[in-house]
């Protein structure tokens, strides 16, 4: 289909451009370790206290992160006014969107798949299960949907370093307390039935955010 | 001269009544504007008089607020994805990525472009504006002047018809800008319709068919290649404007 | 002249709103005096939302048309909204002191109302920081409307949260009829006040502009 042609062309060449830096996913894992390491020494590691707040920092790491990488993810759009050479290209204002959030998703899932195995190995948790994948993928998926847009929007601004942890945070905090509860239940032990809820309201705010920024992110590129 | 365009009778650009506001600003006013197939019309105007703005229209980066604006007969508004395959911009910007090879950018855009036969075209058009020897290097590593280059073959890669350039002198080094020129008056297939925008007077001058000069966002003047000389030009350019060159 | 009765009738009705509070409705069993807070509470959480309605609609009809007045609606009922979301965030702390004890408590409600304030207020800081004008409010339109659809998501998660089931925590066993009457009465009290309050805001806004305009040329 000539849609996902042009939405794969754009996540390859922003895959590209990273696999030569590999500016994203090198500085956002280590800011990653530092969060962890931080983290630990606020909570003391003791480790029943670890496993009550581990679910906790695992996700306060990864929105920021997330964050951090989707921060990065138009800057070289701006640079030499290449957003401008896309919005030349004849395909839709959504494709850039669809484009640039797969990227997006790409790296984070890339970050968070270094990230969950070193977790486990510090903390002595069984991190590394389907269901933790599962939750990973779908509370990342809402991290993009609208840190995409709200990347694209905060990169015209004259803050954007500012502008987006703070338009950012607080709409994904149903994504934070879903994938925070999932996670814990998830640690514990608990079967899938118990995990449902949760995993529904990521999965509807994956859904409902998707479909709101590919109808809104025309607007945030267009002057 | 033979000059490319659609069989149809469609103009290569009819603008009627084009207004563009930012909010309580309006940069264009009341914009007319009919250019024919091969034509090149040169935009002259102070800084903040709408060229930019004009360009950015027609390049259907920015929507308008008001009026019609047809390219090849296609309503910029209806069928901008169909316009753009006909318009080539260059501009003081390169629209590269600067990790990425030269080859990479522009295999890039010609895959969002759908160029047939994309790496032989790559080759063609780096060709053309000299720049074969550093095809795979990366853009960051180019001198500017080069880079204006391969943005230069950027615009070419899809074959345009118009070709839009704003400013593109603010960029281009000297070398560049007569390649520039060399290549859209050789013409691949025919001359192309040509927009430019500029602040040099006797540049303009001497390239032109027709002349335009934009003051707060509406044409001031209107006039053809013979009936101006340079003194007059500089005249007409004050009158309008208030600036002396 | 209209915004005259507006302000008039939300004036008596506030009147009757305050003898109904405090002459009518009978004292909470349990709660006592304290939980007259809740007439006022309500009401300030029933505008937040009328309010960050009234955001979202005049940001889609500004995205759509680009007309300069939707904007102002949606620019006059955020700031009108925060304020109000503001007022709930503060009585339902006031409310949570003799109740619970503490000043602030993770509550749903008050959870949800806090995320809403703090996206409002983004809604504030993106226009500020947007160089042009035009797009900072297209950028606000954006915040506007991702922050409404937000909201029924939030809800519903930091309810789940804190392990109680979705729906009407405050009613439940019902409320006095008494109590039902006074609680109506000040929700049209209120809602009267804000929209004369909107309309002294839209007005303003309009002259902030127009002077902007005068000082710009």
């Amino acid at each position: 289909m000539r849609f996902w042609g042009k939405v794969i062309t754009i996540t390859w060449k922003d895959t590209l451009s990273e696999i030569r830096t590999k500016e994203i996913i090198s500085s956002v894992l280590v800011f990653t370790l530092l969060v962890i390491v931080i983290f630990n020494f606020a909570f003391a590691a003791n480790r029943e206290i670890m496993k009550l707040v581990a679910p906790g920092i695992l996700w306060a790491t990864f929105a920021f992160a997330g964050v951090l990488s989707l921060n990065r993810s138009f800057v070289p759009e701006k640079e030499q006014g290449c957003l401008e050479g896309l919005m030349l290209c004849p395909v839709g204002r959504e494709v850039i969107y669809v484009g640039k959030m797969l990227g997006s998703l790409l790296f984070m899932l890339v970050i968070e798949m270094i990230a969950l195995p070193i977790f486990t190995f510090l903390f002595n948790l069984p991190v590394l299960s389907l269901q933790m994948v599962t939750i990973a993928l779908l509370a990342t998926i809402g991290f993009v949907s609208v840190g995409t847009l709200f990347a694209a929007l905060a990169v015209n601004t004259k803050a954007r370093e500012l502008v987006l942890p703070v338009l950012f945070l607080p709409v994904v905090v149903p994504v934070i307390i879903g994938a925070v509860e999932a996670s814990r239940l998830a640690l514990a032990g608990e079967p899938w039935s118990r995990l449902t809820s949760w995993l529904g309201i990521i999965a509807a705010f994956d859904v409902i955010f998707l479909v709101v920024s590919y109808l809104v992110f025309p607007f945030v590129i267009e002057e | 001269m033979k000059t490319r365009g659609s069989a149809s009778r469609a103009r290569a650009i009819e603008a009627h009544e084009l207004t563009k506001s930012f909010g309580n600003h309006l940069a264009l006013r009341g914009v007319d504007l009919d250019v024919g197939w091969g034509e090149t019309v040169v935009i002259f105007g102070a800084n903040g008089a709408g060229k930019t703005t004009l360009i950015k229209v027609l390049a259907t980066i920015i929507g308008i607020s008001s009026g019609r604006v047809l390219i090849d007969g296609l309503n910029i508004k209806d069928d901008a994805e169909e316009v753009r395959r006909r318009i080539g911009v260059v501009t003081h910007q390169t629209f590269l990525y600067g990790n990425l090879t030269a080859y990479e950018n522009l295999d890039f855009y010609g895959r969002m472009y759908d160029v047939p036969r994309r790496a032989e075209r790559i080759k063609e058009v780096v060709d053309m504006v000299g720049m074969t020897s550093r095809l795979y290097d990366r853009v960051s590593t180019l001198s500017r002047g080069m880079q204006q280059r391969i943005s230069i073959a950027r615009a070419l890669l899809h074959r345009p018809a118009i070709m839009l350039l704003d400013e593109p002198e603010t960029g281009l080094d000297q070398q560049a800008t007569t390649r520039l020129w060399e290549v859209l008056q050789a013409g691949e297939d025919g001359k192309p319709t040509i927009i430019l925008t500029t602040h040099n007077l006797e540049r303009g001058l001497e390239l032109c068919d027709r002349l335009l000069i934009l003051a707060q966002g509406k044409i001031a003047y209107q006039g053809a290649r013979q009936d101006l000389d340079l003194a007059d030009l500089k005249r007409t350019y004050q009158h309008y404007t208030g600036v002396g060159t | 002249m209209k915004r005259s009765i507006l302000f008039w009738l939300s004036l008596a009705l506030l009147v009757v709103a305050l003898y109904l509070i405090f002459g009518y409705a009978p004292i909470e069993q349990t709660m006592g005096i304290v939980q007259k807070i809740f007439y006022l509470m309500v009401p300030m959480g029933w505008l937040a939302l009328l309010s960050f309605l009234t955001v979202f609609v005049g940001s889609i009809l500004y995205l759509k048309t680009k007309a300069p007045k939707w904007d102002i609606l949606a620019y006059s009922a955020a700031e009108v909204g925060l304020v109000f979301t503001t007022l709930a965030l503060v009585s339902g702390s006031i409310w949570a002191k003799p109740v619970w004890g503490v000043w602030w408590t993770w509550e749903p409600r008050l959870t949800a109302t806090l995320v809403l304030w703090l996206i409002y207020l983004a809604y504030f800081m993106v226009r500020s920081f947007t160089a042009e004008e035009s797009r900072g409010a297209t950028f606000a339109a954006i915040v506007g409307i991702v922050g409404f659809i937000d909201i029924p998501i939030i809800a519903l998660a930091t309810t789940l949260w804190r392990g109680m089931h979705p729906g009407a925590v405050i009613f439940k066993g019902g409320l006095a009829p008494p109590m039902l009457l006074t609680l109506l009465v000040s929700l049209a009290a209120f809602t009267v006040l804000y929209s004369f309050i909107l309309r002294q805001r839209i007005s303003l806004r309009n002259d902030e502009i127009e002077i902007k305009k005068m000082k710009g040329l």
